[in-house]
């Protein structure tokens, strides 16, 4: 027997589904991503905790679960909305169906209501907080607990998603991320690069991997001298969830190693090295979440479809001199990617690792890895 | 880069007529492009030989050219118009072969004409099987084993290397002409044979069998700066071994994990770059092993294509459209999304629906070709659903065929729990033997009790997409265990209205009434809403009002607006034979119609190839298919002021009472006067109120009433059903044995609808006649006299325009009956006739064969012919407008001829016999024109394809009734310096007249006899005149053998007659080419 659950919006909307996933009930910012492929990379992209997402392509769970497709341990959203749940799984990688994967995880999941309306709904007044519950069924309730739920400003969620230790990441790309014979090492050099993780996707770190160099990943808590410590050829910043403002500790981390080492920073990476440099960011309306959003790169003037997932971005008129704005967004003219003028460090906002999401961006791994080179022959 | 200034007028090349593998979706594409340039300030210059599109209507482009696609044409086009580019991927592969023959030929290098979007060398690397597999092998791509060859020797050595079953493709054919699978070596010899000679390069490929893999499609775009996207996927239904074409398709792709999107988005990527196609918009096909993955590039289109025209329907970008602005220089990003005017071009679409496309075939017109669906393109149309699930946008889409089903079975169509259920063996054959049914028996097998894994190993098709058909029959299941309507509550038929079931299953499965359905389901709240296609999956706010039905919560369709009218125009669906793009030209009329006049226009349709469901051909469109439930839904929500149901050929009309039952207004000629034409009875009495004649004739319910009514009409007699379009089963019968066949055929065809029994009228000239009335006073807008006899139908005979020898008096005559037949039905809007005229005791005698008060598929023609803007003007009297007030005093009698023919798909249903008949095949038309009409003539059948010969062998075969005419035949050919060939009969009048004659053996005579002449090319033109017709028959397999060879073959001896005169015409004048602008 299906199990009604509920989704209500701070703005008093209710939707009406059925539960798949988890029982319970969970609170976060409700949010959607556009991509049409790609939700097991989705589920487990840690920059997701704290956020309820939907996807708005309506028939999700088609091809399953498999292990190989994860960007982290395990998903860390707090809720999953679709239209319709697949209830079986075809393809031949797949090891399971996205029901269990969510029961097994402990995810709240909710499938069919109207998603293009809580889209528009979104779209039109911003995101919204709102819970989903499959115990409490009474409305005015569940908008009240919405109303009353933390949100996601000022608050620091990389504390939930970050590693407790170290560790040396070996594993490289998976054979389905590139073409037979591709290569994509960046050269014959095995730099060391030192991630700072602060919710990364594992996909972030195979790039690193088969680009032939020796990646150390350190919690995103670390200190300057921790990780200059390690001796790195350079520091890469990584994505992660949330506002970045509360962030201080890796804020004045990054401030202190951009002068010394190159850097290279996606997503929050990139708020947190433009916060360093002393630009502000501002929370984006609605935000960008999918895999389609073009991207105009300024230096070659030609256009990169990209993968993203932000709800912050850097403010344009807070940008210091020292900062330029190398990439842009051409849905609405958002600051798409930096690049410091005097040091070796540049940041995108968006995902050149993809998973999900095209493969445009790849270029930005060889362009920092050419960096690290071009730091050691100066 | 902005764009360019260094080029003033490009030239376009349509794709010419409708023919399977070419479709309205060039119409479409075409239109876009003739707009997007113009509306850049370049000159546009269009050929297209194609009367019935949109885009040869003389305000689409700046120079219109309705002349042959032949290469030799199109330089007279260049040469006189001097254009500074040629813009040759937006027409088809004909488009694309000719673009190729103008370069061979050095004809672009001579005028010194730029070919834009793709040089001829892309286009050759993209379309040339080796040159296409060594770029695939350079960027590391896997492609299929092949290997191409230039003889049957070479075809066996290379099969010893693959093995069977092994794929057969012949080079450069359209719609992958020839192309098949070999299952054993016999199979394999004929096929290679065959596809050497289609091949116009005699050269095939012969391949490894990839049967059973997931299928793909990329639709992809690129600009100058080297920026691509991808616009859609689509993934197969129906898995490899199937043309795409012939295949039930989705989009967006459903089985495939990011990383094996994003690899076939990267191998797309690196296709397009190494195929070098500068700009514009390409499809790629791609093949997936289930089992491991392993990812196969199947072939190229550098061009838009019908998937591309598929694409844009389903995602809302236009692709044509922006392919033509790259072409000129812009980059993706300097060009706007129409839809979300704030955001670019340069975004790949992401949608929130399944899009589903349906084939449609036409085997009931062919019934000797083979029905089994291979990789040769076999199906006539197409219609396209829209839903929020696989589940509701696969039923719709069912519906949406008009093939009297109205989704996925339970719809009293089926052979599920009736006599006729299909046996185990039978559910298997049809299941492992692809076949236009086979969504049907894959039903049947699901209610047999077959497991999805029985099913997967059948018919390869994805495990996911069989699941959603258990679903659907799971759902059936629960309707029925409901017993009753009233037992379902309203959370569970929103359910099964999600799923996709019709009000019409519903009552099927309960035993009601889809009235009683509808009614329980309004009362309980479930009625639809309707979304926007959007390219953006809601991430932007659209401007564009492109709906699409749906059961969910939030409506966005727009409120009635205050103090406008809203008209709304009924489509035709997909193309079939005897309705298609004719009846599309005319529904966009109407609508360009009524916005022009400030009147809101509202278009409903489901074929995604056409231009009526263009997002910016009217102010609303609603994607829907075409039935009571669906129509009065949409009327629901818009709440028209008025319907036009007679643009959209039978379709409409078959809705228009059901529709006036339940309260819609219907505008124009009312229903009770277009069933009232339909009625017999009332037709005759209307007949002789008027003085006009008909020929005897009867109607029958039954076998015995038949053969009642034919003792007393006499043979040869005509029959056919009633209420059909397209002259389906009708035949003439000469004699008892062929009365008793046909007839009950005619039942069986007819559904319970009564059988029609008219005396038939050898050697008459058949006339059609267009006319529009307002109800007080009419314009007639054409008179056509046919080339063939009567009895030929009428879509499938040429024309002329005006009539080339009928005398002024009997025109006259027929004019007149035309405006008393109008005015006495009170036709307001488009009507049409169909007289014939035969001399009887000297004099001309006319009888009335059929009226359709509606638009017919000559409107056009007509258009086109005269200059006169028939549709249009039709729209506005149905709108109220007078013909007075519209200052419309008659049609212009146009100062030369236009000769229309039409296009036949034989050559894709090999072994049929092509003889002409009542039951209409043709797939499309053709028009020529010029100042004499054997010029005219000859222009109609280069266009068809039928290239008159200069010299050589022509065959001659008469039927007896001809001997005396063929006499005179002969002669002049051979004064024009034929060498004739005959068989014995047709021979021996020849020599009595004193021409030296070749007499050529019958098939039972031995060889060599005229197939082995066929084989070996000494024949250029063959004339046959049947004795009796089918594709066992001698002189069947002659016809036959000369369309699977390629020699020009004609059937009747009207068509002979003007053949010749055309020959004679042709030597004395060379033909000219003059656009339509400069037409009087």
């Amino acid at each position: 027997m299906t199990q009604i659950a509920k989704l209500a919006l701070e703005d008093g909307t209710v939707f009406t589904g059925e539960a798949f996933g988890a029982s319970g009930e969970v609170d976060g910012e409700v949010v959607f991503n556009t991509s049409m492929t790609g939700y097991q990379e989705i589920l487990t992209d840690p920059s997701y905790c704290g956020q309820i997402v939907t996807m708005t392509y309506p028939e999700i769970g088609n091809y399953g679960v498999n292990r190989e497709d994860v960007e982290s341990g395990k998903p860390h959203l707090a809720g999953f909305i679709v239209r319709e749940n697949s209830r079986v799984a075809s393809n031949f990688r797949s090891e399971g169906s996205l029901e269990d994967y969510l029961k097994e995880n402990n995810i709240i999941a909710l499938e069919g209501i109207d998603t293009r309306a809580l889209v528009r709904r979104i779209r039109t007044v911003g995101a919204l907080k709102g819970v989903i519950s499959t115990e409490d069924l009474d409305d005015s309730s569940l908008v009240e607990k919405a109303r009353n739920s933390e949100g996601l400003v000022g608050r620091d969620l990389v504390k939930e998603v970050i590693p407790e230790d170290s560790c040396q990441w070996e594993e490289t790309l998976s054979e389905w991320a590139k073409l037979p014979g591709e290569s994509l090492a960046g050269g014959d050099q095995a730099y060391h690069i030192v991630a700072l993780d602060f919710g990364m996707k594992w996909n972030i770190a195979r790039h690193l991997k088969d680009l032939g160099c020796q990646v150390t990943i350190l919690p995103g808590t670390s200190t300057a001298d921790e990780v200059m410590a390690l001796n790195p050829d350079g520091v890469f910043l990584s994505n992660g969830p949330g506002d970045p403002e509360p962030l201080d500790y890796a804020i004045s981390t990054i401030a202190a190693l951009v002068p010394q080492v190159p850097v290279f920073g996606i997503c929050l990476g990139h708020q947190l090295l433009s916060l360093a440099c002393g630009a502000k960011t501002f929370k984006l309306k609605f935000g960008h979440r999918g895999a389609n959003q073009p991207v105009q790169n300024l230096d070659a003037g030609t256009v990169e479809i990209t993968a993203q997932n932000h709800g912050f971005a850097v403010e344009e008129e807070s940008l210091p001199d020292h900062l330029e704005v190398t990439h842009r967004n051409l849905n609405d003219d958002t600051i798409a990617g930096v690049r410091h003028k005097e040091h070796n460090a540049f940041g995108v906002q968006y995902h050149p690792e993809s998973s999900s999401g095209p493969h445009d961006s790849r270029y930005l791994f060889q362009q920092f890895y050419d960096s690290i080179a071009a730091s050691k022959n100066s | 880069m902005p764009r360019r200034d260094d080029i003033k007028k490009i030239l376009l090349i349509g794709s010419g007529p409708i023919v399977i593998g070419q479709a309205c979706e060039f119409d479409y594409s075409g239109t876009q492009a003739c707009k997007a340039l113009r509306e850049e300030g370049y000159e546009v210059v269009l050929v297209n030989s194609n009367p019935a599109t949109i885009m040869t209507d003389p305000s689409v482009a700046d120079r219109t050219y309705i002349e042959p696609l032949t290469w030799e044409m199109v330089e007279k086009v260049i040469a006189k118009e001097k254009p500074d580019a040629m813009l040759p991927t937006l027409g088809g592969q004909t488009g694309l072969n000719v673009a190729m023959d103008l370069d061979r030929h050095g004809v672009l290098e001579k005028h010194g004409v730029e070919m834009i979007a793709a040089n001829a060398a892309v286009i050759a690397k993209a379309e040339e099987r080796d040159q296409f597999k060594v770029a695939m092998e350079k960027i590391g791509l896997d492609v299929c084993h092949g290997q191409t060859v230039h003889t049957i020797e070479e075809a066996r050595g290379f099969l010893g290397e693959i093995g069977l079953p092994a794929v057969i493709r012949p080079s450069f054919t359209m719609g992958g002409a020839g192309s098949a699978i070999a299952y054993n070596r016999e199979e394999f010899d004929t096929l290679v044979r065959s596809g050497l000679d289609q091949s116009p390069v005699t050269e095939v490929l012969v391949e490894e069998s990839i049967i059973g893999w997931k299928e793909y499609e990329m639709e992809v775009m690129r600009d100058k700066d080297d920026n691509v996207v991808i616009i859609c996927a689509i993934e197969n239904f129906d898995p490899m071994g199937i043309h795409t074409g012939d295949s039930i398709t989705v989009a967006p792709a459903q089985t495939l994990t990011d990383k094996e999107y994003q690899r076939m988005r990267d191998a797309s990527l690196a296709v397009i770059r190494e195929i070098g196609v500068e700009t514009g918009g390409s499809n790629i096909q791609f093949a997936i092993n289930p089992d491991d993955g392993r990812m196969i590039v199947i072939e190229m289109n550098p061009r838009v294509s019908r998937s591309s025209a598929l694409a844009s329907k389903a995602t809302g970008f236009p692709i044509a459209k922006i392919a033509a602005k790259l072409a000129v220089g812009y980059s993706l990003n300097e060009l706007k999304n129409d839809i979300t005017r704030e955001t670019l071009a340069c975004f790949e679409p992401t949608i929130d629906y399944v899009v589903t496309k349906i084939p449609r075939f036409a085997f009931e017109k062919f019934p000797e070709a083979d029905s089994t669906l291979t990789t040769q393109m076999k199906s006539v149309g197409e219609t396209m659903a829209i839903g929020r699930t696989f589940k509701e946008s696969f039923q719709k889409a069912l519906r949406g065929l008009e093939v009297g089903r109205f989704g996925f079975g339970c719809d009293g169509k089926d052979l599920w729990g009736t006599d006729e259920q299909p046996s185990d063996e039978e559910i298997r054959s049809k299941l492992s033997i692809p076949n236009s049914e086979r969504a049907w028996y894959l039903r049947y097998a699901i209610k047999a009790g077959y497991t999805p894994e029985q099913l997967f190993e059948i018919t390869y098709i994805d495990p996911w997409f069989l699941d959603q058909l258990y679903e659907l029959v799971e759902i059936e299941e629960e309707i029925v265990a409901c017993g009753a309507i009233d037992n379902i509550d309203q959370r569970l038929l929103k359910r099964i209205k999600q799923n996709g079931y019709s009000d019409r299953q519903v009552a099927t499965l309960l035993n009601t009434s889809e009235i009683a359905v509808r009614q329980w389901r309004k009362e309980q709240g479930v009625i639809p809403v309707f979304k926007s296609v959007d390219t953006c999956a809601a991430e932007f706010e659209a401007y564009t009002p492109y709906y699409y039905s749906t059961y969910e919560e939030e409506n966005e369709a727009p409120e009635k607006p205050e103090g406008k009218k809203r008209i709304m125009i009924l489509g035709g669906g997909p193309n079939r034979i005897g309705q298609g793009i004719e009846f599309d030209y005319c529904c966009c009329h109407a609508s360009f119609a009524l916005r022009e006049m400030g009147i809101e226009s509202i278009m409903v349709n489901s074929n995604p190839e056409t231009v009526s469901t263009d997002y910016d051909t009217s102010d609303l469109l609603f994607f829907e298919p075409l039935t009571i439930e669906d129509v009065l839904n949409i009327c629901d929500r818009v709440q028209p002021d008025g319907v036009i149901v007679q643009f959209g050929g039978q379709t409409p009309l078959n809705l228009a009472r059901g529709l006036q039952n339940a309260g819609v207004p219907i505008i124009g000629t009312t229903v009770d006067t277009i069933e009232a034409a339909e009625d017999r009875e009332k037709f005759q009495q209307l007949l002789n109120k008027l003085g006009l004649h008909q020929p005897p004739n009867g109607i029958a319910r039954n076998m015995e009433e038949a053969r009642l009514e034919v003792a007393e009409i006499g043979y040869p007699v005509l029959v056919r059903p009633s209420f059909v379009l397209g002259g389906r089963a009708m035949e003439i019968c000469y004699d008892h044995a062929q009365f008793e066949r046909f007839v009950a055929e005619a039942f069986v065809v007819a559904q319970g609808q009564p059988v029609l029994i008219d005396k038939f009228l050898e050697d008459a000239t058949e006339v059609d006649v267009d006319a529009i009335c307002d109800r007080n006073r009419v314009v007639v807008s054409g008179i056509m006299e046919h080339i063939e006899e009567a009895g030929v139908h009428s879509g499938d005979s040429a024309c002329a325009i005006p009539p080339y020898s009928l005398p002024g008096p009997v025109i006259e005559e027929i004019r007149k009956a035309t405006v008393s037949l109008a005015m006495e039905l009170q036709v307001c809007g488009l009507m049409n006739i169909q007289f014939a005229v035969k001399r009887e005791d000297g004099e001309h005698k006319i009888y009335v064969l059929e009226v359709n008060p509606r638009a017919s598929r000559t409107v056009p023609f007509v258009a086109k012919a005269t200059g006169f803007p028939v549709a249009k003007i039709a729209t506005q009297v149905m709108t109220g407008k007078t013909l007075d007030e519209l200052g419309i005093e008659a049609a212009p009698i146009p100062g030369h001829v236009s000769v229309k023919e039409s296009v036949f798909p034989f050559r894709k249903f090999s072994g049929v016999d092509i003889i002409l008949g009542p039951e209409m095949r043709s797939t499309g038309e053709v028009m020529g024109s010029s100042e004499r009409f054997s010029i005219a003539f000859a222009k109609s059948q280069l266009g068809a394809g039928i290239i008159l010969p200069k010299e050589g062998n022509i065959f001659l075969s008469v039927t007896q009734r001809h001997k005396e005419i063929i006499k005179d035949l002969a002669k002049r050919l051979y004064a024009l310096g034929f060498t004739l060939m005959a068989t014995e009969g047709t021979a021996a009048s020849i020599e009595e007249v004193g021409i030296p004659v070749q007499r050529v053996k019958k098939i039972a005579e031995g060889h060599p006899n005229l197939i082995d002449h066929l084989i070996d090319g000494e024949v250029t033109l063959a004339m046959n005149t049947p004795n009796g017709k089918g594709a066992r028959t001698d002189e069947g397999k002659i016809r036959a053998a000369a369309v699977q060879y390629g020699v020009p073959c004609i059937t009747t001896i009207q068509a002979a007659e003007a053949a010749v005169k055309a020959m004679e015409a042709l030597r004395e004048e060379e033909m000219s080419v003059v656009a339509l602008q400069d037409r009087a």
